[in-house]
């Protein structure tokens, strides 16, 4: 099969029981155990989670980014179709700024201090199309517009220090949407910026999406921003995944205990002026060194039991996916 | 930026009086300067006289100042024992010290910089220790002492290179090695660690996220950053080889800045001796300056301010 020829029912993004190992003083870190998801055409999923449960290495996993030393096993990853898995890193890298964009979470240093913004834009488009500096130039404006910076050729010209980090990561949003990706995936894009910008890219990002008809991988730990943006929602904790679901059955009915306390630890959840103090979840995440058994969760959980110590399956619910064996009761009532 | 650039200029000249005053009291202090004019067999009536018509017999702030006054003015006075004035024996050695220490640097840089690199691709790996090795050995010989061991083996013992003098550039070729030998290690380091340290920033991750190719993203990312202090420590220390040539023009007798100031110290001429003192210092401050301004041109974070 070709890349070019993608039926509609063929996902863009297809992962299947994805491993990373990262060496550590301590030990080796299982930093991500047996992820499994898909990525259809012009959908968005939100990976969410706390900070370390493994959401950014799936990501880098996926797209051969992981830092030195870290390895990466998988049953199979691939994109349109491709295994990109055994592709090799000479086929990755030409995947990677053309058919599959990157938006990382600090704009700053994402861009390079001593290259010019339409240095950074102009060199994606020639690394993937056999174009001429002055189209690549004007392909750069055109996303610089697209992306609603103004004043775009003044800006090519300009340092990222000289921007204010909303347009810096609009630069970076520009800059991944060069060469007309198929996918683009986001990590934590609204993290380092400030409460106003958020909303202001958040809402750039979806125009875009619809615009251009991407499939969104959002990674984030913000719930808030998930339930504006997803389509689907696929929860991880310590380096697995426990609740997957439609944006909107999850949010009324979330099924794994880890994803109602997430939601409950939302501001808009509880009531407003009732004075009562915002939720928490007790405890921390587990040691991700050496192999686990039974729910990584369980230490945390209101409703552990014994039989959380055995080891526990994603189960699927219809339609929706939990690592829980509380998670088939509603099913099995209804 | 204007502020940042006259602030500069006005600290290296400060610099440059600091160190002209503190050669002349050093020369004045090494000892009566008019007897050694004169010489051991002279009589007190000769030491005198010369004294005299020399102005040695005034006090040190009347004397620095008249030599400032005509320094300033371009004159740096007459030797006791070239025909020609200071200022022609200093035009006429300078090109030959400064070449030298061009050389060495540009050699130095040639062979800095992508060992620097390629060492940093993979910290502590065995290309790493092996260039390492290497730049220690280079660091911790005296340069006079590597260039006896040199003129030894290369010039006595195989006889492939001229010992001493400096009149074709077969002369040049076992300096330069020295002076690259010696400047090479500092290169090398600040390249690799500065290097091992880009190559960890999020902009190259960003790089290889946009599917560039290694060498661009090693070059023309990670190396554009790395070279910004690597470039200013070069001009310093181009100032360093400058001023460092008086041991080195002495071991391979090249008619430099550096061998006239010895020679003129053993025959105690210390109107060329002031002179020279007080252009290698000059050298120095310059480039020093110069390094301040290219990481400043260099660093557009740094530009604008």
């Amino acid at each position: 099969m070709t890349t070019t020829t993608v039926s509609e029912s063929q996902p863009v993004l297809s992962v299947r029981d994805l491993h990373v190992r990262l060496p550590h003083r301590a030990g080796i870190v299982h930093a991500v155990r047996g992820v499994s998801f898909d990525l259809q055409r012009g959908e968005t999923v939100c990976i969410v989670g706390e900070s370390g449960c493994g959401k950014s290495m799936s990501a880098m996993a996926i797209l051969n980014l992981l830092p030195r030393g870290a390895k990466r096993e998988a049953g199979a990853v691939s994109f349109l179709g491709e295994d990109v898995l055994n592709a090799g890193e000479r086929r990755m890298s030409e995947l990677r700024g053309d058919k599959i964009g990157m938006i990382f979470q600090e704009p700053l240093t994402a861009l390079n201090p001593s290259l010019t913004v339409g240095e950074q834009l102009m060199e994606v488009f020639r690394r993937h199309r056999p174009a001429r500096k002055g189209e690549a130039r004007e392909r750069a404006l055109e996303m610089l517009g697209q992306v609603g910076i103004p004043n775009p050729s003044e800006r090519m010209s300009q340092y990222p220090h000289q921007l204010s980090g909303g347009l810096r990561q609009r630069v970076v949003i520009a800059m991944a949407l060069m060469c007309e990706p198929i996918m683009i995936i986001a990590d934590e894009p609204t993290t380092a910026l400030d409460v106003t910008i958020q909303a202001q890219i958040l809402r750039l990002l979806i125009d875009l999406k619809d615009r251009f008809g991407l499939a969104l991988l959002l990674i984030t730990h913000d719930l808030a921003v998930a339930s504006r943006v997803a389509d689907r929602i696929v929860v991880m904790y310590a380096g697995e995944v426990v609740e997957e679901a439609e944006t909107s059955a999850f949010f009324a009915a979330p099924r794994h205990p880890y994803a109602r306390g997430l939601i409950g630890c939302l501001p808009s959840a509880q009531a407003h002026g009732s004075g009562a103090p915002l939720q928490i979840i007790p405890g921390t995440v587990p040691s991700l060194i050496g192999e686990m058994r039974g729910c990584a969760f369980r230490e945390r959980c209101p409703e552990a039991e014994p039989v959380c110590r055995e080891t526990i399956a994603l189960r699927d619910l219809g339609g929706r996916r939990a690592r829980c064996v509380h998670a088939g009761l509603a099913e099995a009532l209804a | 930026m204007v502020r940042y650039v006259a602030r500069q200029f006005l600290l290296s000249l400060a610099v440059l009086v600091a160190v002209s005053i503190v050669g002349f009291v050093l020369l004045r202090a090494s000892g009566d300067l008019a007897q050694r004019v004169a010489g051991a067999e002279a009589t007190a009536a000769d030491v005198a006289r010369i004294r005299v018509s020399y102005g040695l017999d005034k006090s040190l702030p009347v004397q620095y100042l008249e030599w400032g006054q005509r320094a300033v003015s371009g004159d740096l006075g007459r030797s006791l024992f070239f025909p020609e004035n200071v200022s022609t024996l200093i035009a006429q050695r300078l090109p030959i010290t400064l070449g030298l220490g061009a050389l060495g640097l540009g050699a130095a840089l040639l062979i800095g910089l992508p060992l620097g690199t390629l060492s940093a691709l993979r910290p502590n790996g065995l290309f790493d220790r092996a260039v390492l090795t290497i730049a220690v050995l280079g660091q911790a010989m005296p340069p006079f002492w590597l260039g006896l061991l040199l003129i030894i083996f290369f010039g006595l013992n195989l006889g492939w290179l001229p010992v001493s003098g400096s009149s074709s550039w077969q002369n040049l070729v076992m300096p330069t090695a020295v002076l690259a030998i010696a400047t090479m290690p500092t290169i090398m380091r600040l390249t690799r660690s500065g290097m091992i340290d880009q190559l960890r920033a999020d902009y190259v991750r960003t790089a290889r996220a946009k599917g560039l190719k290694p060498l661009s993203v090693v070059v023309k990312h990670a190396l554009r950053n790395a070279l910004i202090p690597v470039v200013a420590i070069a001009a310093v220390q181009l100032g360093a080889l400058v001023g460092g040539s008086v041991v080195l023009e002495t071991v391979f007798g090249i008619q430099g800045l550096g061998y006239l100031a010895w020679e003129s110290i053993n025959r105690a001429d210390y109107p060329v001796v002031q002179a020279v003192v007080l252009v290698l210092g000059g050298f120095y401050c310059l480039l020093t300056f110069v390094s301040d301004m290219l990481h400043a041109f260099l660093d557009p974070r740094l530009r604008e301010q």
